[in-house]
């Protein structure tokens, strides 16, 4: 955005080739080789596992003509470095291949695994902010109280709990017993295929088509997985936000402004809080990029079709066109998370300037 | 910078953020089906390449066949399907079918010999893993032009290298490689000469109850009712079935009504839901047999004594009635029931004082051996049973856990000392598990023949190997049954094979779902008949 | 010196008070010792530290806490409910008694927990210090490949590195291990950098010490009281991975008592016979916790200020 506005202003010399473009430029450089190291290990990890990969496709029962054929045909009879050569130059091409797997192509099933697990990962990521930020906020005024100690044992608590566990219980409870809220999967069946798929968020796509009856049941669906992925990231945000609270109410303006007598509303959730936003933006991306990746287990558990789930199995099969898409999808948005916060840093912190 | 466990815990937040809602359906809509089931081994929906569980079953509900069998008698075995009759010339060689008339394809298509022809040809042409159910019978690309041939519209004419058993060659062609795809709509999507194989591995195009709406990987196939199939229009317009891989999951749906059917329940779910109102249970022995095999390289195992004393090593009862109960039968030989031949002689139970004495003659003490298992629980369970009964009598096991590819790769290249593994037969016809459990013409390393499993446990069955190749050509039915009958005695006293269980599977429905049929042991589900 | 009995732990005690060390390890073991009178004062802490210390007096004898031989099967007997006969925790699948293969169990989960704690942030340590202190292209290399690794989806790593290697517990400890080493790397580079240029380091440079005996004598010491509350805080999502590894079959190999795998063996049944699982899912959690709760501890005692991110 930044490199956006600044770009037209026409400063002439050296301040904005200092400030902006060479740091764009090393950027851009940076992502591209962590990138490639990225592809590049997970290349090796596929050959270096001792599956072999023609198996997933040809089965128990193929004959060694068929296996041979197949062979060829993935080119795995090429030497390492001309398969990683022509995957690059495809990759470049915006082609990842054909999954063995699904028989489709690795973009599609991407575009159709992502979204499921942007959705939840999303949706849990606001839990978590909507709850861990004011828990941890209390907390740190309020240190050593009961609703302290509360906080800390509901986070560590959310440290240390088997997701696989609670997944089944929480299932069990709110879906078989209660019946609260929708069971595994995205959507109960007829509801689905009716609106159409635009961001393959369902959330988003049955409010676009104003269908709210569709909205109600995906949400009823989503919210258990959510909250469990939200709980996790309760746990972590709340610790975080504590903590960076403690560490402004003690510093001198909080007095300063105490003593000027602004309201303790205030002094807190504007004065402190605001000073901790840079920070807590931090963590909240990298929680979100954890999320991101997808929690294989809650999949599985949720029959939701996300990409852990996808990556893992394509990893199980040595199905590698898949990983290595997953990989750079998941990888990418890691990367580019981590940018996203340095910038606000540079944007927001004084001594970064 | 903080980015903690990945399969890190979370909770009970859910109580808090959740507002009560409750399911507006009770059931899903009459002319649905809805299944949940495990579909993550499709990897192709092409029936020249298909060859799971899942995909045969997609396949049989969209593909017509030459013949095939009535889901409502599967007893009666295979009948006229796109083939109206057939008949076998004098030297037993070749077979001529008369296509029946009037039948379409989804697109609106006539089904014609042509057809027929094509897709026969295409699945030898193609050489995907299941074409050997095919080439068997001496069919080779360079000669398809000859021994697959349309004559006219309505008559197919086969013919095969020797004469075989009639019921052989026909069983062969009810499997999902036989199915008839629609040659011009297959041709309109052809790349770079591929037969169209790269559209038809995601798209259908045949002449059955359903045609596919769509398949999306681990997640669901939707199907949608042929109003033209020539049985009649089946009651159910839609079928879905979405993956679900726990059992616990399955339960739940099943339990609130949003599917129909489970098709995954394990014996302890199976359980705990029978009896419950609305619900009923299925059992249909299935063709998959359990087995563990003894690597003949090993040499402690390949010693008559200890191949014998290890099938007595074995707690088949304990097994049967505690975790896999309802689920597998004993059954120590290699045709499952309902085959052609099929014994249900079981002379091995659990005897630790006869293992040892066994093991004793053939002088073998502090026997150690690895074995391999794949992630599945059932198999873990048997593979820890296993390494229970065989350490009373002093051998201590292994059990190398791995996922399936990984496990198999190892057990082909021979380098397992025992496999708990499990097969299932590729085609309704006795040759299927004789040719691959009992035949072995090369046990060398350099053979390579690893699609049979008598060579990747590296065992010569002796004469059985020819008993095999004589079978296939026995035209008299009563005949072969026997010699069938006499291998599988022979084999279950040499070889290093102890087959234990032959599976039931055990779907919970609905009760107001009627009449399906999952194929038993030789074919795969079908929904037409299906009511509500 | 004759009435030095009486008043021995007094002496003790103000030996370690004392605002005037006498010597070097009586300067280290004083604020050791504060450091301790602080941490007690944490009963949460404490409770991590006591509950630890059981896991380890389980795990030593375990042979003779356990009622049970953990492989003993019983099929006939499977799925017996808790406070059933003989079996406190109840029977597994197998019938296998729970309670005997969670305090068998204890044994794997600290080693487990051992050897990550060995193996990543010592690595991390390595490869944090060097390419903080040394700089330049080594420093860029290294962290290059720092980054490359914190970018991979953690569970493909994992995954990947057993897969590899075949499953099992070693395996699956040396790929934690590979997943977990990155942020050390990254914490002990930057404490690094804030210490190189001290007048501290600088002082001892002129005084002629080479680069090899400044890392090891002078910046790891400094790093390794931030690395110790990481490393602590971090064990429970150890011991989840492991179970995590152990839930997908690629973990400890069978029939050994690991919780992760327990629970994997008893969601099977969780519907109708909750406790196979449950009861190690409350073992992990309890040790899990127990060691979330040290590592709030710690972090007060031992790096008050710098506050769970750095």
């Amino acid at each position: 955005m930044a490199l956006a506005e600044n770009s037209g202003g026409g400063r002439r010399g050296s301040p904005f080739l200092r400030h902006w473009v060479i740091p764009a430029g090393k950027t851009a450089v940076s992502i591209a080789v962590t990138m490639l190291g990225l592809l590049f290990v997970t290349f090796v990890i596929g050959r270096v596992m001792p599956i072999d990969p023609v198996l997933s496709i040809v089965g128990e029962s193929a004959s060694p003509a068929t296996v041979q054929a197949a062979r060829e045909q993935l080119g795995l009879d090429q030497p390492l470095v001309v398969q990683f050569w022509y995957y690059l130059r495809d990759v470049l091409h915006g082609d990842f291949g054909t999954s063995l797997l699904t028989a489709h192509p690795v973009s599609e099933d991407i575009k159709r695994v992502f979204p499921a697990t942007l959705e939840l990962a999303t949706l849990g990521t606001i839990i978590g902010v909507v709850v861990g930020v004011p828990l941890g906020v209390v907390a740190a005024v309020r240190q050593g109280s009961w609703i302290d100690q509360i906080a800390r044992v509901v986070a560590l608590v959310g440290y240390s709990m088997p997701i696989f566990w609670l997944g089944l219980m929480g299932l069990l409870i709110f879906y078989g017993i209660l019946g609260w809220v929708g069971g595994p999967g995205r959507l109960d069946i007829f509801y689905e295929d009716i609106v159409p798929q635009r961001t393959g968020m369902i959330l988003i796509d049955s409010a676009w088509a104003g269908d709210w009856s569709v909205f109600r049941n995906a949400f009823s669906h989503i919210i258990l997985p959510a909250s469990l992925l939200g709980y996790y990231s309760l746990a972590y945000i709340s610790r975080m936000t504590r903590s960076f609270m403690l560490e402004q109410l003690s510093a001198e303006y909080i007095t300063t402004a105490r003593v000027k007598g602004l309201p303790e509303r205030t002094v807190i959730w504007r004065h402190a809080l605001g000073n901790i936003r840079v920070q807590l933006i931090t963590v909240i991306a990298l929680s979100y990029a954890q999320l991101l990746e997808g929690s294989v287990l809650t999949e599985i558990i949720f029959s939701w079709p996300g990409i852990g789930q996808y990556i893992t199995n394509a990893l199980l099969s040595a199905d590698m066109n898949a990983v290595l898409g997953g990989t750079v999808v998941v990888g990418l948005i890691f990367i580019l998370l981590n940018i996203f916060s340095d910038l606000l840093y540079k944007f927001f912190d004084p001594r970064a300037k | 910078m903080k980015r903690r466990e990945f399969l890190a815990g979370t909770a009970m937040a859910a109580a808090l953020s959740t507002l009560p809602m409750t399911l507006a359906q009770a059931a899903t809509p009459p002319n649905m089906l809805v299944i949940a089931n495990r579909i993550d081994d499709i990897t192709t929906l092409d029936p020249a390449e298909s060859f799971e569980f899942a995909g045969s079953d997609v396949s049989r509900n969209v593909y017509g066949k030459l013949v095939n069998f009535d889901p409502m008698d599967l007893d009666a075995g295979y009948g006229p399907d796109l083939a109206e009759s057939w008949t076998v010339s004098e030297d037993g060689k070749t077979i001529t079918f008369k296509m029946r008339a009037g039948v379409k394809f989804h697109s609106g298509n006539p089904v014609t010999a042509k057809d027929a022809e094509y897709s026969l040809r295409r699945a030898v042409i193609l050489e995907k893993t299941p074409s050997f159910i095919l080439t068997q019978f001496g069919f080779s690309k360079d000669n398809v032009e000859e021994t697959i041939k349309a004559t006219d519209d309505m008559t197919l004419v086969i013919t095969t290298d020797q004469k075989y058993a009639t019921s052989f060659v026909l069983n062969c062609l009810t499997s999902t490689i036989g199915g008839i795809v629609d040659m011009k709509t297959v041709m309109e999507h052809e790349v770079d000469g591929d037969m169209g194989n790269a559209w038809l591995k995601t798209n259908t195009a045949g002449s059955g109850a359903y045609k596919l709406i769509s398949w999306k990987p681990n997640e669901s196939v939707s199907l949608q009712a042929n109003p033209d199939f020539y049985l009649g229009k089946p009651a159910m317009e839609r079928v879905i079935v979405r993956h679900v891989q726990e059992s616990a999951s399955q339960r739940l749906l099943l339990e609130r009504g949003d599917i129909d059917v489970a098709r995954n329940l394990n014996p302890e779910d199976v359980k705990g839901i029978t009896g419950k109102d609305g619900i009923a249970i299925d059992s249909e022995l299935r063709g998959r047999i359990m087995y563990i095999s003894l690597n003949q390289k090993h040499p402690e195992l390949s010693k008559p004594e200890v191949k014998e004393a290890i099938k007595y090593l074995i707690d088949y009862e304990g097994m049967q009635n505690s975790f896999l109960n309802g689920q597998y039968a004993i059954h120590q030989n290699f045709l499952p029931r309902t085959y052609l031949g099929a014994i249900d002689d079981a002379p091995y139970s659990l005897n630790v004082e006869k293992a040892k004495e066994l093991l004793a003659k053939a002088g073998v003490e502090n026997l150690e051996i690895t074995a391999g298992v794949r992630d599945a629980q059932e198999r873990i369970e048997i593979g820890q049973s296993i390494q229970n009964t065989l350490a009373q009598a002093g051998i201590k096991l292994n059990l190398v856990v791995g996922t399936g590819k990984q496990t198999l790769s190892k057990y082909r290249a021979r380098e397992l000392d025992m496999y708990i593994g499990a097969w299932g037969p590729d085609y309704p016809d006795p040759q299927t598990n004789a040719g691959t459990f009992a035949y072995n013409p090369d046990n060398s390393d350099d053979a390579g023949l690893t699609g049979l499993l008598a060579w990747r446990n590296a065992w010569n069955p002796g004469d059985l190997t020819a008993q095999v190749d004589a079978a296939v050509i026995e035209g008299d039915r009563d005949t072969r049954k026997k010699m069938y009958e006499d291998m599988q005695r022979e084999f279950l006293k040499t070889s290093p094979f102890a087959i234990m269980f032959q599976k039931i599977e055990q779907t919970g429905r609905r009760d107001n779902v009627k009449n399906l049929n999952l194929g038993g042991a030789i074919t795969a589900v079908s929904y037409w008949p299906v009511t509500k | 010196m004759s009435d030095i009995s009486t008043t021995e732990t007094v002496g003790w005690r103000a030996w370690l008070m004392t605002d005037a060390p006498g010597s070097r390890t009586q300067a280290r073991l004083a604020s050791l010792y504060n450091g301790w009178l602080s941490f007690r004062s944490n009963p949460m802490a404490m409770a991590g530290l006591v509950i630890l210390l059981g896991l380890l007096f389980t795990a030593a004898f375990a042979p003779l806490l356990a009622p049970h031989d953990p492989f003993y099967q019983t099929l006939a007997n499977r799925l017996q409910p808790p406070l059933s006969d003989g079996h406190l925790l109840g029977t597994d699948s197998l019938g296998r008694d729970i309670l005997s293969r969670i305090i068998y169990g204890s044994r794997i989960t600290l080693q487990i927990v051992f050897l990550v704690a060995v193996i990543a942030p010592v690595a991390g340590l390595l490869v944090g210090t060097i390419a903080g202190y040394t700089g330049g292209w080594l420093d860029v290399i290294l962290m290059r490949i720092t980054d490359i690794f914190l970018a991979f989806p953690r569970l493909v790593l994992a995954l990947a590195f057993v897969a590899a290697l075949g499953a099992g517990i070693g395996n699956a400890i040396l790929a934690i291990s590979l997943t977990a080493w990155p942020p050390y790397a990254r914490i002990a580079r930057a404490e690094t950098l804030t210490i190189r240029n001290s007048d501290y380091i600088s002082a001892i440079r002129l005084q002629g010490a080479g680069p090899l005996r400044i890392i090891t004598k002078h910046i790891w010491p400094l790093c390794i009281s931030s690395l110790i509350v990481r490393v602590t805080l971090d064990m429970a999502g150890v011991i989840l991975a492991a179970a995590g590894l152990g839930f997908l079959g690629l973990g400890a190999q069978p029939p050994s008592p690991e919780w992760g795998a327990m629970i994997s063996e008893g969601r099977k049944f969780i519907l109708d016979h909750w406790w196979v699982a449950t009861m190690p899912g409350l073992a992990i959690f309890t040790v899990s916790l127990a060691f979330n709760l040290l590592g709030d501890g710690l972090r007060d005692v031992l790096d008050p200020k710098s506050g769970e991110g750095s």
